[in-house]
C-alpha cells in the first residue's frame, strides 16, 4: 500500500508555555521549541506499522519552508521510505483550505492508496484531512484510533466517539483518514536516526511544480485569517493556596473536609 | 447581511441533543434577525418527532427522511447536504465527533470557507464574519475572521453558546427529502463498540486523584496511588495518560473518555482543555495542582496550587493519613 501521510510542524506545548507576546498580537515565538504535530507523529507510526503488514511505502509531506524539514528527517529516520517539502512564496498565509489545496496538488501528481493526517494541530482545527478528501472526491474518516487492511481494496477502521465507544466502519480505498493519538506507541527516534539520514536530499516543489494558480492559495486564497491573539478574562479563576507544600496541604484538608468529600 | 443560516441538529434516540439550542443562540450572535433553519435528519419513523420538538425553537425546519440515514454516517449526509443547502449560506455544525467528520468536506462542497470550533461570535463585519477560536488547548484565544462572501461552515464547540430563555414557537417543518436524490457510501457503517467494563468505575468515585502530562512517566503513577489511597480515592487521568498507555481509557475523563460527577477532583498536572473538562460534571469542588500558573485549569479551579505535583502529592497523602489518625 502506498501512503502519504501529511505532518506539520508547529510549537511543542509540552516544552513551551504559550503565552502573549508583549505586543499582544500574537505568541511569544523567541525561543519556541517546534517539534512534529503530535498526532502527526502518531499517523507517521500507524503507516510504518500497515506498511510492515502489508507491504508498500509511506511517504511523508510537509507545507511549510526549510526549517519544516527537520522534522521530515525526523519522520524518516523513524521509517518513513521518503519525504517532501511542498514549499512556495505564494504558500506563505494558508488557510486549512489552502494547506489542502496543496496537498491535493501533490496527490494529484503521485498515486497513494491511503492518504492520514494527524487528527488536528494545536494552532488549527482538526480540518485538513476533510477538506482534502472532499476536494479529490475520496471517502474520509476523522478520528480514526484503529486501521485494519481487509482484502479487496478497503479497510476496517474504528473511530473515536463518545463515552469511550468505538465506530466501526468499512472504507473503500483510496481514502483519507485523520489519525486520533493513542492509536498505537510511536517509536523511539534516537539521535543516530537522525544523523543516518542528515544529508538525504529531500525534494521540494513548488506552486507551478503542482500546477497550481498561486491566486488559490497562500494569503490570496485564504478565507480565513487570523486579527490577533489575546487572553480572555474569565470569572475569577481559582483561588491560589500560598505558603509551604505542608501549609497548603493543611488548607487543603480543611476545605476538602468542608466540601464533604473528605470524611 | 442576507446570507441564509442552518443548523444541523444532532439527535440520538428521539432526543434532541443541547448543541440544538446552542447552534440557535450562535446564529443569533451572527445576526440578531436572523430566522435560522434547523436541519433534521434521520429515518422516517424517528425524525418526525425529533423536527416537531426542533420547531420549538427554530422558526423553519427542513426534515430529511431517508431509511439509508438510520445512522449518523457524516459521509452520506454531506451529499445530501451539499444538495440543498443554497449557495452563500452559514451552516452551523457542532464541533463534535460527527461535526468534525462532516464541516470541512462540506465547506468544499459548498465552495464555502470554514471556520473550525468557534467559541465566541462577534457579529459580521462587511463582508467578513468575526469569530473567537481557542489555540493551543485553550492557553490562547484568537480573533478571526472569516470571508462569508461564498458562504461558510461554521463548527461550533458545544457548551461554548448559552440558549436564551425563549418562548417556543410554532415553526414550520418543510420536507426536503425527496431532493436529496441517492445517496452512495463509500464508507459503510458497521457496529458501535462499548468499552468492557473496567477494573474500576471512575463515574462513581467521590473523589478522583486526576493526574495529565505533568506526571511526566508511568512510574511517577505510583505517587498519585498513595494519595489516592489515602483519601479513599481512585485515581483518573486526562488524554496523554492514556494515549501514553500508562492508565487504561475507562480511567479518562473527557468528552472521549468518562462523565464523571465527584464530589471534589484533584487535577494533577492537567492543562485543562475543554474536551476534558466536559467529561466533569456536577460542580464538583476543582483543586488544580499545576507547576505553569497560566495553565486554563486555573480558570475553572476553585482552588489552585502552583507547585510540582510529584513533590507536592506524598505530602498531601501524608497529611491525610494524619489528618485521618486524629479523627479515628
Amino acid at each position: 500500500m502506498e501512503i502519504l501521510v501529511c505532518a506539520r510542524r508547529v510549537p511543542d506545548t509540552s516544552e513551551n508555555e504559550i503565552q502573549l507576546n508583549s505586543a499582544g498580537n500574537d505568541i511569544e515565538r523567541d525561543d519556541l521549541v517546534y517539534s512534529i504535530n503530535e498526532p502527526d507523529n502518531y499517523a507517521v507510526e500507524e503507516a510504518l506499522q500497515i506498511v510492515a503488514r502489508s507491504g508498500g511505502s509511506v511517504t511523508v509531506a510537509t507545507v511549510g519552508t526549510d526549517e519544516d524539514e527537520e522534522i521530515l528527517r525526523r519522520e524518516m529516520a523513524m521509517g518513513a521510505n521518503a519525504s517532501v517539502l511542498l514549499s512556495d512564496d505564494a504558500f506563505n498565509g494558508c488557510d486549512g483550505k489552502g494547506i489542502a489545496t496543496v496537498l491535493r496538488g501533490f496527490v494529484q501528481k503521485n498515486k497513494f492508496d491511503l492518504v492520514l493526517t494527524g487528527v488536528q494541530a494545536e494552532d488549527a482545527g482538526a480540518q485538513v484531512g476533510g477538506m482534502l478528501a472532499a476536494m479529490l472526491d475520496y471517502p474520509f474518516a476523522s478520528l480514526v484510533n484503529s486501521i485494519e487492511v481487509l482484502d479487496g481494496n478497503k479497510l476496517k477502521i474504528s473511530r473515536e466517539i463518545e463515552g469511550g465507544n468505538r465506530e466501526m466502519s468499512e472504507i473503500d480505498l483510496p481514502c483519507v483518514l485523520s489519525i486520533q493519538t493513542g492509536i498505537n506507541e510511536p517509536r523511539y527516534v534516537g539521535m543516530r536516526g537522525i544523523r543516518q539520514v542528515a544529508s538525504v536530499e529531500i525534494p521540494t516543489y513548488g506552486a507551478a511544480d503542482l500546477g497550481l494558480d498561486p491566486k488559490t492559495v497562500g494569503e490570496a486564497g485564504a478565507n480565513l485569517k487570523r486579527d490577533d491573539y489575546f487572553v480572555p478574562a474569565l470569572g475569577k479563576g481559582a483561588e491560589i493556596l500560598e505558603g509551604s507544600n505542608e501549609e497548603i496541604a493543611d488548607k487543603l484538608i480543611e476545605l476538602m473536609k468542608a466540601t464533604g468529600g473528605l470524611q | 447581511m442576507t446570507a441564509r443560516i442552518f443548523a444541523y441538529i444532532v439527535h440520538k434516540a428521539g432526543v434532541v441533543d443541547d448543541t440544538a439550542a446552542e447552534l440557535f443562540a450562535a446564529a443569533k450572535k451572527i445576526d440578531a434577525a436572523a430566522s435560522p433553519t434547523a436541519i433534521v435528519v434521520g429515518t422516517s419513523a424517528e425524525v418526525d418527532a425529533v423536527c416537531t420538538s426542533v420547531a420549538a425553537t427554530f422558526p423553519e425546519v427542513w426534515k430529511i427522511a431517508s431509511d439509508s440515514l438510520a445512522y449518523p454516517n457524516a459521509e452520506l449526509i454531506r451529499q445530501a447536504l451539499a444538495k440543498i443547502i443554497p449557495q452563500g449560506s452559514i451552516v452551523l455544525v457542532p464541533h463534535n465527533h460527527f461535526g468534525i467528520d462532516l464541516g470541512p468536506g462540506l465547506s468544499i462542497k459548498l465552495n464555502a470557507a470554514f471556520v473550525s470550533d468557534v467559541v465566541g461570535i462577534d457579529g459580521i463585519d462587511g463582508s467578513y464574519l468575526k469569530a473567537v477560536r481557542q489555540e493551543f488547548g485553550g492557553a490562547v484565544s484568537a480573533h478571526v475572521r472569516c470571508n462569508i462572501a461564498s458562504g461558510a461552515v461554521v463548527n461550533v464547540r458545544p457548551g461554548a453558546f448559552k440558549p436564551a430563555d425563549a418562548a417556543p414557537v410554532a415553526g414550520t417543518v418543510v420536507d426536503k427529502s425527496a431532493e436529496i436524490g441517492t445517496l452512495t457510501a463509500k464508507r459503510r457503517y458497521l457496529t458501535t463498540i462499548v468499552p468492557e467494563a473496567a477494573d474500576v468505575d471512575i463515574t462513581k468515585e467521590a473523589v478522583l486523584v486526576s493526574v495529565g502530562r505533568g506526571i511526566g512517566e508511568k512510574d511517577n503513577l505510583s505517587i498519585a496511588e498513595e494519595l489516592a489511597e489515602a483519601l479513599g480515592a481512585v485515581v483518573s487521568c486526562s488524554r496523554p495518560v492514556v494515549d501514553a498507555k500508562w492508565l487504561p481509557k475507562s480511567r479518562q475523563v473527557g468528552s472521549s473518555g468518562q462523565t464523571v460527577k465527584p464530589k471534589v477532583y484533584l487535577a494533577c498536572g492537567i492543562s485543562g482543555s475543554f474536551q476534558h473538562l466536559a467529561g466533569l460534571k456536577g460542580n464538583p469542588f476543582i483543586v488544580a495542582i499545576n507547576k505553569n500558573p497560566k495553565a486554563p485549569i486555573f480558570q475553572v479551579a476553585d482552588v489552585g496550587i502552583v507547585t510540582d505535583m510529584l513533590e507536592f502529592m506524598p505530602e498531601l497523602a501524608e497529611k491525610v493519613r494524619e489528618a485521618k489518625k486524629v479523627t479515628a
